[in-house]
């Protein structure tokens, strides 16, 4: 990963660290695309710690029974008293006898998985043949050794990407926005991209995980989140050709993602200009409230979801704010090229974790706001350091035009309410 | 393998980190991949703890799997001992790193440590939380604790610890608070609070007390065992949640202190018992109640429903297989059916079954409840943010017991506000599906988007063409919050006596036979 050439754009080296970690495994993204997937299901094979992680990080019990559940190893099924597969066979069935309109079912692996070898992959092929073609049985892996937080993400998508029906090779360009977005930001891109004259938009994941769009040489795709490293490859890998742009985060970003998709499909710049107007007109108004408070602010960012050299940028370029570390857990160079020339060029870029250096850093630093996950949030704040929950910038709509002040506002929030309370 | 929506307890690890997190000096060396990082966030954002869990994660990746695990587990250990200085360390592995076997106990001893270490085996594919907090703190009280010779009782107070309290624990910071009240009332001296706020250095004098008070026996239990084995320290396992249980533990503290149980027993604060006989609670007389929870918490529920609220237990059950045979007691006691399962679609089914007027539950159990639309108090871990009041709110002692009651009973309809909302309900006015004015924070009018069970289905759209229609215009007579079970008693009364058609005469039959 890190033997990747680094391209001409390349900023300020980056710090390498290697220690503690303090992110989620790719088990989390569970949490987002089941919602996002309503005829799909989620079944972890894994631990109770898995389990258990599903149930904090979705935070509340809020659903009667969630597309989302796990498969407990036990011990015999590691003491070889019972075999794993035989186990998962009778899980399996007991889960689609109980919800039946199911129609694709994640096999998910974890880190006991990975760990005992248990081939999942074997395992959705046998389960796929069993209950085809009344549901679909995929598989990926979300473990903590093998991905970190919204990797799942990429994971599940990656395992989409076979199932992904070929276009017709004579087809017209069509386009694919990649990554999991709320409903209503599709529905605002959707909008904008029908506008601009773009016809054949496909949206990966869609609502419907039974409904995949086609893909194949005429397929231009556009990457929404900047964590989908792999997906992009298997896209690649069956003749799609990715759209390099800023990801679409503040009126700026997504301009210029926008951009990307209208000059690939040869739209007349003065018809792009007088759609987009409005929409990043609006989002210019909506962050300047933000901005009078963000203004030459500092901030930090500890590794998280790789959001965070996009939203440093956004936060740099449009907020005047002043990144002084961006952590990011990969760094995926290629893709990020275009966000990482626009840093401010004495950003400290670092990849990877040692968390206890990089809280000694922070509390050197004492950046103004440091973006971080929910273990270290309470407790910077308690050392006085203003925060912000970095799996918020996850679970809210922040792409778009109208999105952009929600977005920043997410940052404002902590430091005017510190300016608010007086206890 | 156990197909699992949602769990009532975390794995075996996370019970070890309530204890390390509970008391001071400690650090506790995990070798676990990073997802399991998440735990901190249970103290941090649910607890509002201020400072990050004193716990080291190897986050161990893959790539490190072919390589050496068992080296880097020992750089963490290094770097842990070095910038932590911790007076004493515990090592083990969480369930990713229990399968590569690299051995944290051994590990650790061979690096000759500066301080104290304590290794953990904890099973994670066999056991669950409680366990892991309750083996945890028996290692820790083994490896540290120190003979001592106790002085004469005619010197000193009599002197007791505490045992069982841990961070993440239901009202245990409150409770403790409580029961060092009665205790000081008694003139018994509190020696070591333990986990939570224990050093190991205080662990070390565990044994300078006579005897040990035992709160949360899934947690304290195991160590007041081998306690009373190797330092001659008898337990009080009286767990003092309710008036009843209160009294029954002071005067078991007393008797083992050899002191005079009256200061804590006249406790003016106690104002419980008059609530309950005041005329308003009248109403209270044999509501069923369904109660789950841990088996210490729903037991002494059970106690408390029957004997000081007057409720009627219908249903007792607990997540914690360990205390099945304790709460298996407790069920034949109040005639219930006993439920030990750590599946909540069991419980659910079984509170659906049991139509219960009130639940008694952890956060689980709510949100079923929720779903039904039948009032709940929580009572119980598994613990939520709500679970950690800003506002003194114990469970244990006279004023536990007064928290308890307000809990409890805030949640059902008010005794004089059920026979106004009967007066008032052929008012057009008021409506029915508006519920008491005090309910919407606890039960919330049904939410129209929620499925309904068939059996509470208003009969304008069900199928119950059995009753007539005058029947059905006196069933819209009774209260709403009653007419479900009104409904359902009357259809079973006339299918047990088979009688084709509900009309008034079947419908005041089966009240007279319902009757209590």
């Amino acid at each position: 990963m890190s033997g990747l050439p680094a391209p001409s754009t390349d900023c300020a080296p980056v710090l390498r660290e290697r220690g503690q970690r303090e992110v989620f495994c790719g088990l989390t993204g569970i949490v987002w695309l089941h919602r996002k997937m309503q005829d799909a299901f989620f079944l972890v094979v894994g631990s109770r710690t898995c389990a258990h992680l599903l149930q904090s990080a979705a935070g509340v019990m809020i659903f009667a029974e969630p597309r989302f559940a796990t498969a407990i190893i036990e011990e015999r099924d590691l003491a070889g008293m019972a075999d794993c597969q035989d186990e998962l066979d009778r899980v399996v069935g007991q889960l689609l006898a109980r919800r039946p309109e199911i129609r694709t079912l994640f096999l998910v692996g974890s880190c006991p998985s990975e760990v005992i070898k248990m081939d999942l992959g074997k395992a959705a092929e046998r389960l796929g043949q069993a209950y085809a073609p009344q549901v679909r049985i995929l598989n990926y892996s979300g473990s903590g050794i093998e991905t970190t937080f919204t990797e799942g993400e990429d994971a599940c998508l990656e395992a989409l990407v076979p199932e992904m029906p070929s276009a017709e090779t004579d087809a017209a360009p069509e386009l694919l926005v990649v990554g999991a977005l709320p409903d209503i930001v599709e529905d605002q891109f959707a909008r904008l991209f029908a506008e601009l004259g773009i016809a054949n938009v496909h949206m990966l994941p869609s609502r419907s995980a039974a409904q995949l769009a086609p893909v194949g040489p005429q397929t231009r795709f556009l990457l929404a989140q900047p964590f989908l490293t792999q997906t992009a490859r298997a896209l690649e890998d069956r003749g799609a050709t990715r759209l390099d742009a800023l990801f679409p985060f503040g009126a700026e970003g997504t301009t210029a993602w926008l951009h990307a998709a209208a000059n690939a499909f040869g739209v007349d710049e003065m018809h792009f200009n007088r759609v987009v107007a409005p929409g990043r007109e609006r989002a210019k108004r909506a962050i300047a409230r933000s901005r009078e408070r963000l203004e030459g602010r500092r901030i930090s960012f500890l590794p998280d979801s790789q959001l965070e050299i996009p939203l440093a940028r956004f936060l740099a370029t449009e907020l005047g704010m002043q990144p002084v570390e961006v952590g990011t857990p990969y760094l995926n160079r290629a893709q990020m090229a275009g966000e990482l020339a626009l840093l401010p060029a004495e950003t400290r870029i670092s990849e990877g974790q040692h968390l206890e250096r990089q809280l000694d850093r922070v509390r050197t630093d004492r950046p103004d706001l440091t973006v971080c996950g929910l273990g270290l949030a309470n407790p910077l704040e308690a050392e006085g350091l203003a925060t912000k929950w970095a799996i918020e910038l996850v679970f809210s709509p922040i792409h778009g035009f109208e999105q952009a002040g929600d977005l920043a506002e997410l940052f404002a929030r902590p430091l005017r309410r510190r300016d608010v309370l007086e206890v | 393998m156990q197909l699992s929506v949602w769990t009532y307890e975390g794995p075996p690890h996370v019970g070890a980190m309530r204890v390390a997190t509970a008391m001071r000096g400690m650090h506790y060396v995990l070798h676990a991949p990073q997802g399991d990082t998440y735990a901190d966030l249970l103290f941090t954002m649910i607890e509002r703890r201020n400072a990050r869990p004193p716990v080291t994660y190897t986050t161990f990746q893959a790539r490190d799997l072919g390589k050496d695990t068992a080296q880097l587990f020992q750089q963490a250990v290094r770097d842990a001992v070095e910038r932590f200085a911790p007076e004493a360390l515990m090592v083990g592995a969480s369930c990713t790193a229990e399968l590569i076997q690299d051995d944290p106990a051994g590990l650790s001893e061979a690096m000759g440590l500066p301080c104290p270490v304590i290794p953990l085996e904890l099973p994670s594919y066999q056991r669950k939380e409680n366990w892991g907090a309750a083996e945890s703190f028996y290692r820790i009280v083994r490896t540290l604790a120190e003979p001592v010779a106790r002085l004469s009782r005619q010197e000193r107070k009599p002197f007791a610890n505490i045992l069982g309290p841990c961070a993440l624990g239901f009202r245990h910071r409150d409770d403790v608070i409580e029961v060092r009240r009665i205790l000081a009332a008694l003139g018994v001296e509190v020696n070591v609070v333990a986990p939570l706020g224990a050093s190991p250095a205080d662990i070390r004098r565990i044994g300078e007390a006579d005897f040990n008070v035992v709160l949360y026996p899934e947690i304290g239990d195991e160590a007041a065992r081998w306690l009373e084995r190797a330092f001659d320290q008898p337990a009080i396992r009286i767990v003092p949640i309710g008036v009843g249980a209160t009294r029954d533990f002071i005067r078991a503290v007393a008797q083992q202190a050899n002191v005079d149980p009256a200061p804590a027993l006249d406790d003016d604060g106690s104002r419980m018992p008059w609530w309950s006989r005041s005329v308003d609670s009248t109403y209270l007389t044999g509501k069923r109640v369904f109660i789950f929870g841990d088996a210490t918490h729903a037991i002494t529920a059970a106690r408390i429903a029957s004997e000081e609220l007057g409720f009627e237990v219908c249903g007792l059950g607990c997540y914690n297989r360990e205390f099945a045979r304790d709460l298996r007691a407790a069920a034949k006691e109040y005639g219930a059916e006993p439920l030990i399962t750590d599946d909540h679609l069991a419980v659910e089914a079984a509170i659906a079954e049991a139509a219960p007027e009130l639940v008694l539950g952890t956060q689980m159990e709510r949100h079923i409840a929720k779903r039904l639309g039948l009032p709940c108090a929580v009572i119980s871990s598994p613990v939520h943010v709500q679970d950690f009041p800003a506002r003194h709110s114990p469970q244990m002692g006279f004023e536990g017991a007064n928290v308890i009651f307000d809990t409890w009973v805030h949640p059902l309809v008010m005794g004089l506000e059920e026979h106004l909302l009967a007066m008032f309900r052929e008012d057009f006015e008021f409506s029915d599906e508006a519920g008491a004015s005090h309910l919407a924070a606890h039960s919330p009018a049904r939410p129209a988007h929620v499925p309904v069970p068939a059996n509470e289905v208003e009969p304008d759209t069900a199928t119950t063409s059995a009753w007539t229609a005058e029947a059905e215009r006196e069933l819209k007579k009774i209260p709403f919050f009653v007419r479900g079970k009104a409904r359902r008693n009357t259809e079973a009364f006339a299918s047990e006596h088979g009688r084709g058609e509900i009309d008034l005469t079947t419908l005041y039959d089966a009240k007279a036979h319902y009757a209590r």
